[in-house]
């Protein structure tokens, strides 16, 4: 069905005026971008700047209040998904749409409209074969998708949207899950792509580097509006940021404070740990973290940092190995939790540390709700106190909440995170474990949070970060370790590395 | 030869297999391609039930017991339409609505079956094997009823589909990534529907074979939670239709167990023996699944896995 060329079938888009309307939300106000056939054009903007309302109003996900969409330089009117298939155009989503248990050529051929009700599959694999012969990178086409990894995933959703021959790609987020060396080469090749003209490439992302290694132009979103763009050599870094933030406030961020060397407070001990398959996640992991340091585990996500972060936390068992704090072993239950002060901040905190259906007051009392003065005789709970703490807390950590009593899964992501930040650090912290703690907010939120972790550190605390933005880590770690295929394969003081080393090592380099 | 007891209760267990095996091998079927599709039918032991009812009427009532097959068929199909279709409703759960199911089937063949426990229905024919061999247990264990072939090639024919077919990947797709299904553009309650119908259409068969073959007859004990065990056994062969062949022979070979040990005098124990299937359920689940790892290979769609 591909030809083996497409020189020349790259076609461009343009929004003239998009506007969409959610109630009482403006999500989209009148944004005209220009996508010119053959470049490879970035979209940016933070959450919730609207830059998926318009890339689905694009795809007719979503059908807009107001404004045209031209493609190829005609009118398109996209009533449906199966409208802008039509037109070729396609999305690639941040989460993977490739059916896990079915193999590389089963998603391929399934994803055909055209798709024949019985499958000769010998003559598909030898026209799927020709078809990956003509392509700039390669995936394996019978193994399940489940056992690809996250590279050879992103790959197959992009060769998917080639072999359906859609030559107009919105990809979002594309190199979230890659190591820097696979976004390098997938970028590299889909920008060669474009510059032959077979395709054009709208690509949402929040990576400066990325923009200005790759994209030749770049149009920027906030607040639902378009702010600026315009070619990536004329505008530098700053100039994108500044668009990208406006005027919001940012709080300053706190300055990391040399201190002594002081003793090691957290210490895990050859830790092996298996994955919901019951496969080895974590082998043999060993990592000291002193007080007052910030240990950052970098890696792509699925490499074993989760499970890590759920043995520490105790929400996975652990296979062998020990954790020991303040050289004692530790076993992460309430009592020794409260006892030998170890606080977490864990991923996605609707789902690892709050109860999404409580109360905004209730989730804040989980660490304390059994103590005075909101428990007496350790088990009559008194409402009053657990409310005048939870206000103390909500004021002091800028938790923007209707009241105390709301649910707390009515609250933004990242009044969230600062609902749960407010009670983990509240107390006395001696180590704090810390996972993907911006992931998803807005810059205000991401400087806040940011700021917290390194006054806990300064105050004395070990911290064990693990994100899976490597800019986090170099910004607030002392030391580095990169986790990959569940080991430890590089661990080194922050000074002593680079970006190169540890993208290196999170590729599984030694 | 046939003194020999030991003998002797592995050809009632071999005869059982195939006997008892055929309603477990129809519900698993069934219960297989509606959870690929990503929903649970729990209704099936009500679809079960009211298809054994309606074969056995519609046999009595028309003197053919294959038009008491179509018949139970078709009940079944609607059973499973009307899942799919309350499960279509949004916040509704399939587990919930599949034991509301289960009761209302179970209640309604009740209601409708009351005059068919008395008369005698014409029931089905086996095909004979028997001639095969010279064992006179042999021989009567190789009366086989063509439903059992007909399952058999089933569930060649939806292993075969659920790889080289259109329908079988978009069945695959739609139970492991809803998701995905919708930004192709299928319709994923479409396809939900369609196989839970199809699922209710193999169950309700499963009921004809029990009223119209064996036991042979209608009553409202006629089913022993063949329904609710096939759930099981879909399971345990880890949502593959070969497997559930397999699966099917099993539990069909312990069902055989109490009474062939009754048939060789052991009778202490016959009861304990009788529930081996519910036991052989209880086991297998235990032994199959563990707290520390998920279910390998279900769809990722199920409520149960999710």
């Amino acid at each position: 069905m591909s030809a083996p060329t497409h020189r020349g079938a790259a076609f461009g888009v343009e929004t003239i005026g998009m506007t969409k309307i959610f109630g009482a939300l403006n999500a989209l106000d009148d944004v005209s971008i220009k996508v010119r056939p053959g470049t490879l054009h970035a979209l940016l903007g933070e959450n919730g700047a609207g830059k998926s309302t318009l890339v689905k109003c694009m795809m007719g996900f979503y059908q807009p209040t107001r404004g045209e969409l031209l493609v190829d330089g005609q009118e398109a009117v996209i009533r449906n998904p199966r409208d802008a298939m039509r037109l070729k155009l396609g999305m690639v989503y941040q989460h993977f749409t490739l059916v896990p248990s079915l193999t590389a050529a089963e998603n391929l051929i399934v994803s055909r409209p055209d798709c024949p009700s019985v499958i000769d599959w010998k003559r598909e694999i030898a026209a799927l074969d020709a078809f990956m012969a003509t392509m700039p990178f390669k995936v394996p086409l019978t193994t399940p998708v489940s056992g690809l990894s996250a590279g050879e995933k992103q790959k197959l959703e992009i060769l998917k949207q080639l072999y359906l021959d859609r030559r107009f790609i919105i990809l979002d987020e594309p190199t979230s899950v890659l190591t820097p060396d696979e976004a390098d080469e997938m970028l590299g090749l889909l920008k060669a792509m474009t510059a032959r003209d077979e395709l054009t490439i709208l690509m949402i992302t929040h990576k400066f580097r990325e923009v200005t290694a790759y994209a030749d132009e770049v149009s920027v979103l906030r607040r639902g509006r378009y702010v600026g763009g315009g070619l990536v050599g004329d505008l530098s870094t700053a100039d994108m940021a500044r668009m990208m933030i406006g005027d919001t406030e940012i709080r300053e961020r706190a300055t990391r404070r040399e201190q002594p060397s002081q003793p090691v407070a957290l210490e895990l001990v050859a830790l092996h740990a298996a994955d919901d398959e019951g496969l080895p996640a974590v082998t043999s992991v060993d990592l000291k973290v002193r007080a007052g340091e910030i240990l950052g585990i970098a890696g792509v996500s699925g490499n074993g940092q989760s499970e890590l972060i759920e043995v520490i936390s105790g929400q996975r068992p652990l296979d062998d190995g020990r954790i020991l704090v303040h050289g004692k072993p530790y076993e992460p239950v309430r009592t020794e939790m409260d006892r030998l002060k170890v606080f977490s901040l864990q991923e996605e905190p609707l789902r690892n540390s709050a109860v999404p259906r409580m109360s905004v007051a209730e989730n804040m009392a989980l660490r304390t709700f059994d103590k005075p003065p909101i428990a007496s005789l350790r088990w009559w709970l008194s409402p009053a106190p657990m409310r005048a703490r939870a206000r103390e807390l909500i004021d002091r950590y800028r938790v923007k909440t209707p009241s105390t009593e709301t649910p707390i899964e009515n609250l933004s992501g990242g009044n969230v995170q600062r609902a749960v930040l407010a009670r983990e650090l509240s107390g006395d912290v001696d180590v704090l474990v810390v996972a993907n703690p911006c992931f998803g907010l807005d810059f205000a939120s991401v400087a806040e949070i940011r700021t917290q972790i390194m006054e806990q550190r300064n105050r004395g605390a070990a911290v064990l970060l693990v994100s899976e933005d490597l800019d986090e880590i170099l910004e607030l770690a002392d030391r580095v370790a990169v986790m990959s295929g569940g080991r430890i394969t590089l661990n080194a003081p922050i000074a002593a590395t680079d970006r190169a080393a540890i993208g290196h090592a999170m590729a599984g380099g030694h | 030869m046939t003194d020999d007891p030991i003998l002797t209760v592995l050809v009632a267990m071999f005869a059982g297999a195939i006997r008892v095996s055929t309603p477990f091998l129809f519900v698993s079927l069934g219960e297989c391609l509606t959870e690929k599709s990503g929903r649970i039918n729990l209704g099936l032991e009500g679809t079960l039930v009211f298809g054994a009812m309606s074969a056995y009427a519609v046999s009595y009532l028309t003197g053919s017991p294959w038009t008491g097959v179509l018949a139970a068929g078709l009940c079944g199909a609607g059973f499973g339409a009307l899942h799919g279709y309350i499960c279509k409703l949004p916040k509704v759960n399939d587990i919930a609505i599949g034991i509301a199911m289960m009761l209302f089937g179970t209640g309604l063949a009740f209601f409708f079956g009351k005059g068919f426990i008395q008369p005698t229905a014409p029931r089905l024919e086996a095909i004979d094997f028997g001639f095969l061999v010279s064992n006179p247990q042999l021989k009567v264990a190789l009366q086989i009823n063509p439903l059992f072939f007909i399952g058999i090639a089933a569930a060649v024919v939806l292993w075969w589909a659920f790889r080289n077919t259109r329908f079988g990947l978009v069945v695959r797709m739609t139970g492991d990534s809803s998701a995905t299904a919708r930004a192709m553009g299928t319709s994923v309650d479409g396809v939900r529907f369609l196989a839970t119908t199809i699922g209710g259409f193999s169950a309700g068969i499963g009921g004809a074979f029990l009223s119209l073959y064996y036991p042979g007859s209608w009553n409202e004990g006629l089913s022993s939670g063949q329904g609710l065990m096939a759930v099981a056994l879909v399971i345990f062969s880890r949502w593959n239709p070969i497997a559930c062949v397999g699966a099917a022979l099993l539990f069909g070979a312990a069902g055989a167990l109490g009474p062939a040990l009754q048939s060789i005098g052991v009778s202490q124990g016959y009861h304990f023996f009788n529930a081996a299937p519910h036991i052989l359920t209880l086991a297998i689940m235990i032994a199959s699944t563990s707290p520390k790892r998920s279910l390998k290979g279900a769809p990722g769609e199920l409520s149960i896995t999710r």
